[in-house]
Formats: C-alpha cells, sequence, structure tokens
C-alpha cells in the first residue's frame, strides 16, 4: 500500500488480499480478552470529520485505540470550520500540533486527494467518505464480510473470484457503491448494480458492471452470493429521484418476499445506518442472512488493518 | 510618437511587406523596400507574422471590487502580453457594471492603463440578479459607449425577460451575449455530467443545460429579428443548435474558449481545482467538434473567458473553488495549434477569429480593420516557429494557469496598440500608451 489510502483504486489485488489478510490478524486480537497491540504506541491519529458520521468516527477511533495510537477527534461543528477555516488551514493546525495520520470525512468529493496532493501536511492520510465519491474501508470491510462468509476460517490468501455481487439503490450518490464497484472488481467478483434510472449515472459504460432496473427479475435470474442495500436519503424524494417512500420500498425495498427468494448462502448487506421499512425492512434485517452486525464488528478489524499497514510502514522506514 | 517600419513581416496571406507606421496609423503596406523609411525607425520583423490587433469579447478585469483577483492595469498588461489590443470586459464586478457610472469608471481605469482598449461590458440586469433590465441606454449613451450586453456567469434565464433584452438591445444597435446555462439543471454542478463525473462523484453539468437555452434563444433572436451572441460555447450539441440557426438566417455569433478547444474532463481527476471553470471542460468528441466549427466558420470567434482567481480560491477541495482560469497570454498559441497546426486553416482565418469578427460583434471600430493603410496601427507580430512550455509568471496578478507544462506553438514578440509598443522583444513595455 502506498503512503495514503484515498481511493479503493489504490489497491490492486495482492495489496487487497494482503490488507484483507492482515485485518484476519486483527479480528484475531479483537476477540481476545485485552482487544489491544502495542504497535502503534506513541503515534497520533485524527479524526477530521467535516460531516456527521458516528459510527465510522468510532470505529476509526477503536481501530487506532487498539493499536495503541493517541487519537483525537475534530468534528466540524462548532470548530474553528464554522468560523470559515479552510480545510488547508485546519489540517495544518492539527498537524502542527504532531499528528502521524489523518482520518478524513468531508462532504466534498475528492477532499482526500487534494489533502493528499497538496503537500499542505504530511501525515499519512485515510478516505472515511469524501462527498459522493468513495469510502475505500467500508469497501474492504464489505468484501472482508463477504469472503468469510465465502471461506470461512480458510479465508486468507483469498480473492472473490467469481462471487456475485447486487448493490441496490441509491448508486448515483453512493461513495459506498462506487469504492465497493472499484474493489469488488479488483478482487474478481461480478457486480450488478440494481437502480431506478434516476439513481443511477447518466453515463454507465465505464462503470464495468451490469446495470439492472428491475430487482425482482435480477433475484429470479442470477444466483447471487451478496446483496448489499444503499441507504436512501429522504431528501433525493423531494428532489424527484423518486416518487414515494411506498413506491421505493415497493420496487426496491428488500423485504421478507424478497428475502424468501435468496438461494440458501446470498448473504443481505448494509453499510448502515438502515432506514427500517424503506430500502429494507425488519423481517430482512433480523433475519439470519444479514450480515449487518459482521459489517460493523469488521470495520474494526479492517480499518485497525490499514492504519497498521500506513503507520507501522512509516515506522519502519524511519528507523 | 515615433514613427516605426515593421520591416519584412510576413502577412496572413502569406506575402513579406514593410508596414509604416505614424502616430496611431497605418500609412503604408507594401513589398519590402517599396516603402518610405525616412525618420522612422525599422523594426525588423523577417520571419514574424503580422496580424491585427487580437480583440477579446469576454474577459474579467475583476475591477472594481475584486482587486486581489486582477485589475484594469494588470488584465490590461496580461492582454498586451498576448498581443490583444482590445479587450470586453465582463459586468461581474462589485458593483456590478450596470450603470453608466461603473461602465465609465472601467473605461477611464483602462484608458489610463494604456495597454489596450477596455470596452466595458453592461450587465443586462441590474445587479446580475435577473430580474430587472440595466438601463443599457445610459450605458450605450455613455463615454464607454456599450455596445455588447452580458449577465456572464449567470443566465438570462427568464424567457421573457431575454427577449426583452434581445429587442431592448437593438434599439442601441447592441447585441446580448448569453451564458447559456440553465439554472435549474446545474444546481450544485461540479463538472461535467458524463462517464468522468460517475466515476469522480461530483454533480453533474449536463450539456443539455446549455443546449436547451441555446436552442431557446436563437429562436427568440428568430422570433424578433435581433443579435444574439452566444459565449463559451462547449458542446457538440451546441454547435449543431448554431450551425443550423445560422442556416436560417438567424443573427447568431458564437464564440469558443481557448480550453474547451484543448482540455477534457479527464483533468478533473486531478481534482486540481485549477480545472474547474464553467461551462465546464467537456469531453474529447466536444472538443473534436468545437475545433472543427472554429475552422468551417459555424462558431465565429474565439474569446478567453480569462477569469482570474487569487490562490485561495483554488488551493482547496473541489467543491469549495471558484470557477475560471486564466487565458490572455495562450489563447493565440491556442489557435494557432488548432487552426495552423493542425493544417486545417489559415492565419486569416486566425485573425478573423481573433481580430476582425470579436471587433465586428463588439462594434470597435478602431479594432480588427486589418493590416491596411487607414487602419488604427493594432498590430501583434508572431513567432509561429517559436515552442513554449507554460509556466507561472505571467503578466496577471492571478496564476490559475490551466496550461502549465503544456507546450504550445507560437509566441507573441510584439504587440502594436495605437502605434505604441505594449510588448516589444518579448518584454511588456513599463507604462502604457499615454
Amino acid at each position: 500500500m502506498t503512503k495514503h489510502l484515498l481511493s479503493a483504486a489504490d489497491l490492486n489485488r495482492d495489496a487487497a488480499i494482503a490488507l484483507l489478510d492482515l485485518a484476519e490478524d486483527m479480528a484475531e486480537v479483537n476477540t481476545r480478552d485485552i482487544k489491544k497491540l502495542p504497535t502503534l504506541r506513541g503515534k497520533t491519529v485524527v479524526n477530521l470529520f467535516f460531516e456527521d458520521s458516528t459510527r465510522t468516527r468510532i470505529s476509526f477511533e477503536l481501530a487506532a485505540k487498539r493499536l495503541s495510537a493517541d487519537v483525537v477527534n475534530f468534528t466540524a461543528k462548532g470548530s474553528s470550520v464554522s468560523k470559515g477555516e479552510s480545510l488547508k488551514d485546519t489540517a495544518q493546525t492539527l498537524e502542527a500540533m504532531g499528528t502521524d495520520a489523518v482520518v478524513i470525512r468531508h462532504h466534498s468529493s475528492g477532499a482526500a486527494q487534494v489533502l493528499a496532493q497538496s503537500n499542505w501536511i504530511k501525515s499519512a492520510i485515510v478516505n472515511a467518505g469524501d462527498g459522493t465519491h468513495e469510502h475505500p474501508t467500508q469497501a474492504l470491510l464489505d468484501a472482508f464480510t463477504l469472503r468469510q462468509k465465502l471461506h470461512g476460517g480458510a479465508s486468507r490468501g483469498k480473492s472473490l473470484d467469481g462471487a456475485r455481487v447486487a448493490i441496490v439503490g441509491d448508486i448515483l450518490h453512493s461513495r459506498v457503491a462506487r469504492s465497493n464497484l472499484i474493489l469488488l472488481k479488483t478482487l474478481g467478483a461480478e457486480v450488478h448494480l440494481v437502480a431506478p434510472a434516476t439513481l443511477l449515472p447518466s453515463r454507465t459504460q465505464s462503470l464495468g458492471a451490469t446495470v439492472h432496473y428491475d430487482l425482482d427479475s435480477l433475484l429470479a435470474s442470477v444466483k447471487l452470493d451478496a446483496v448489499m442495500m444503499l441507504r436512501i436519503q429522504l431528501e433525493r424524494m423531494s428532489a424527484s429521484f423518486f416518487p414515494s417512500e411506498r413506491e421505493y420500498a415497493r420496487l426496491y425495498g428488500l423485504n421478507g418476499d424478497r428475502l424468501s427468494t435468496f438461494g440458501p448462502t446470498t448473504i443481505l448487506m448494509h453499510p448502515g445506518p438502515m432506514n427500517r421499512g424503506l430500502e429494507i425492512d425488519a423481517i430482512a434485517a433480523d433475519s439470519d442472512r444479514s450480515v449487518v452486525l459482521d459489517q460493523v464488528r469488521n470495520g474494526v478489524s479492517v480499518r485497525m488493518a490499514v492504519l497498521f499497514n500506513l503507520l507501522s510502514h512509516e515506522r519502519a522506514a524511519n528507523v | 510618437m515615433s514613427n516605426y517600419v515593421l520591416s519584412s513581416a510576413t502577412l496572413a496571406d502569406g506575402s513579406i511587406a514593410d508596414i509604416r507606421i505614424e502616430g496611431d496609423t497605418i500609412t503604408s503596406v507594401g513589398a519590402s523596400g517599396f516603402v518610405k523609411r525616412d525618420d522612422a525607425e525599422v523594426v525588423d520583423c523577417a520571419g514574424l507574422i503580422a496580424l491585427p490587433g487580437f480583440v477579446d469579447l469576454h474577459t474579467h478585469l475583476r475591477e472594481p471590487g475584486f482587486e486581489q483577483s486582477e485589475t484594469v492595469l494588470t488584465g490590461s498588461q496580461s492582454a498586451a502580453a498576448g498581443g490583444f489590443t482590445a479587450v470586453h470586459a465582463m459586468a461581474n464586478t462589485s458593483p456590478v457594471a450596470d450603470t453608466a457610472g461603473v461602465v465609465e469608471q472601467v473605461y477611464n481605469l483602462g484608458k489610463a492603463a494604456g495597454y489596450v482598449d477596455v470596452q466595458p461590458i453592461g450587465a443586462v440586469t441590474v445587479g446580475l440578479q435577473g430580474k430587472q433590465l440595466a438601463e443599457f441606454g445610459a450605458m450605450a449613451k455613455s463615454s464607454a459607449a456599450v455596445r455588447v450586453f452580458s449577465d456572464d456567469g449567470h443566465c438570462v434565464s427568464d424567457p421573457v425577460l431575454m427577449r426583452r433584452a434581445l429587442e431592448y438591445a437593438k434599439t442601441f444597435d447592441g447585441v446580448v451575449a448569453q451564458h447559456a446555462q440553465e439554472p435549474r439543471l446545474t444546481e450544485g454542478a461540479q463538472m461535467n455530467e458524463g462517464t468522468v463525473s460517475a466515476e469522480l462523484g461530483l454533480a453533474g453539468w449536463p450539456a443539455v443545460a446549455e443546449e436547451a437555452i441555446i436552442a431557446r434563444d436563437v429562436l427568440l433572436a428568430k422570433q424578433v429579428d435581433a443579435r444574439l451572441h452566444i459565449c463559451h460555447l462547449s458542446t457538440a450539441g451546441s454547435v449543431e443548435l448554431v450551425r443550423w440557426a445560422k442556416a436560417q438566417g438567424i443573427k447568431v455569433t458564437a464564440e469558443v474558449t481557448p480550453h474547451h478547444l484543448l482540455l477534457t474532463d479527464e483533468t478533473v481527476r486531478t481534482y486540481d481545482a485549477v480545472y474547474k471553470v464553467n461551462p465546464p471542460l467537456r469531453t474529447n468528441a466536444d472538443v473534436e467538434a468545437l475545433r472543427e466549427a472554429l475552422i468551417d466558420g459555424t462558431i465565429d470567434i474565439v474569446a478567453t473567458d480569462h477569469a482570474p482567481h487569487p490562490q485561495e480560491s483554488k488551493d482547496c477541495e473541489w467543491a469549495a473553488a471558484a470557477n475560471g482560469m486564466l487565458g490572455l497570454e495562450t489563447a493565440a498559441s491556442i489557435a494557432q495549434l488548432v487552426l495552423i497546426e493542425s493544417g486545417n486553416s489559415s492565419w486569416s482565418r486566425l485573425a478573423e477569429v481573433l481580430s476582425t469578427k470579436p471587433a465586428e460583434i463588439g462594434k470597435d471600430a478602431e479594432q480588427g480593420q486589418g493590416i491596411v493603410v487607414g487602419a488604427k496601427a493594432n498590430i501583434a507580430l508572431v513567432n509561429p516557429k517559436a515552442k513554449r512550455t507554460i509556466a507561472d509568471g505571467g503578466a496577471s496578478k492571478s496564476s490559475n494557469q490551466p496550461f502549465k507544462g503544456i507546450e504550445l506553438p507560437g509566441e507573441v514578440v510584439h504587440t502594436v496598440y495605437r502605434g505604441y509598443f505594449t510588448k516589444r522583444d518579448g518584454k511588456l513595455a513599463s507604462k502604457g500608451r499615454a
């Protein structure tokens, strides 16, 4: 892995598999009584969050703490950002206090890349979600979760060759979908995107996925290993991306009926937080096919692996 | 003022000539050796192409109001460095150029600077708000004699207001220059809508938002028999619409920017905000269509949309960055690349698109007259064989230079503005024409 993790495209197949294998080691640590490694003692990680996201921030915070790093949380609300300070000044100010890694969540697509390539700061940058662009650690935890379901204890060294994954929902505005699409393809999976045309990019040829408007016909015709539901933001409805919650739920919601058409090993994924009754109903969300909590659990392991890779490597290089 | 003979210059038609300048006027053009020299200073122009001084119909000089980006003086200097002898200054200053007072102020600042004719463009609507017509009459009859009206940066999207503006401008022999952008279709838009925006997750600016307005406006121009000018055409579809309108005899003219002739939305993959511009950089197919249209005359002129911004407006995340890029000092080179280096057109066409036609559209009587006896001595002398790699350090106050690192053909060696060398031997004059 390079100095930063900005995009799922930063990882080639070997690097992605190695990182998932490292996350397996981290997952083991997370099952111990003392869930802690001394590896990053003395390192400081800043969670620089310009957008609300309690669960992603907590996941990164736990990951850093379990590696014994010091963690600082910076959220835009009530901070100097609301006084008009720029991304550049905020990042430089924090680094001047001695940070080694910046985990950034920002509402503007490309913010993490700009921070990394601008020479404003020297810290390692981890993209924790930039606008409607990418969310690479989400893709990693999803790949990790799927690989465990496919290969169980024999996951190490394995890819996702031949796996079939459907991503359903607001593809157009989803950083989760973009990063997943890239990483799933890198790992050899076949990707199906399902959405009404309003929630797909108007040009989809270059995406390298099969596009479907009809969820039911996809479920009936393709033996899927995983169905990944995306969160629908309710403001999309007022902007006429779809006419009503009821119609969306009827056409694209994963409910008990659709769940019953799943093959015996198909898993149901959701990056959270879920809108129960909209893109997913309670029967599906609480069923044994749902791996939502595994995803959350694996998120910590995967983020430990990412931070370990970026920061311990740096330490070795500095010695 | 001194008299000069520009000796052995190559004219656009390929002939070699001496050009005699007395005061601010060209007094003789003839075969080398047959032009009277007597008291004149002879400037050896062998190997240089003599073109009528360039006229930019679309420049942002930023003064008054945004002097941290550019002033009338620094923008004029940048223009002179690029071979321009006239620029039309866009109205989106602060205060907006929507009254006789503001346009006269800009006009006078241009006179005081003395590097180019600064011809202010008047706003179409008060404060660029798209609600109420600005006082075209007062601006037209002011000392600035405004003939081009534009809300550039904002589209006159209300169809009734646009109709009235076209008709009212006709009253003063003026033209409305439309920034074609359907506002609802481009809310929050960040880049061209296409395969690249799909990958980058940046909100798309679809071609239809430009084309829908152009289609409507050429029909309005037809309805009221008025002149319409379309700013910075950027899509292949827009080219088709203008081609159709011209075939109908509609009085429409169109401009293309140098950046839309050279750069594509692939540059946005860097998230480097220097490539953020409105309308956005489009696809390679659009670039090809625009180049072809410039050559065949569907597009009338090259206009820079020179839009300086201070570093802090570009040194940030994409969505927070300002739209716009520099263009005055590279425009002629890009026109040369497209028209000459391609082998598809001629220096005469280059003179048309950078001088004669923009002067005609903007009603600049003393610009774009050509290298002929009796014309004002507005001349750009270009070394067509020069190659230069674009770097920082132009005359503009800003440095949002999108062509940095690109090698371009041609270099403006001298610029003569009303008989005065604003640029000589590649160096900008330390002061303007008195």
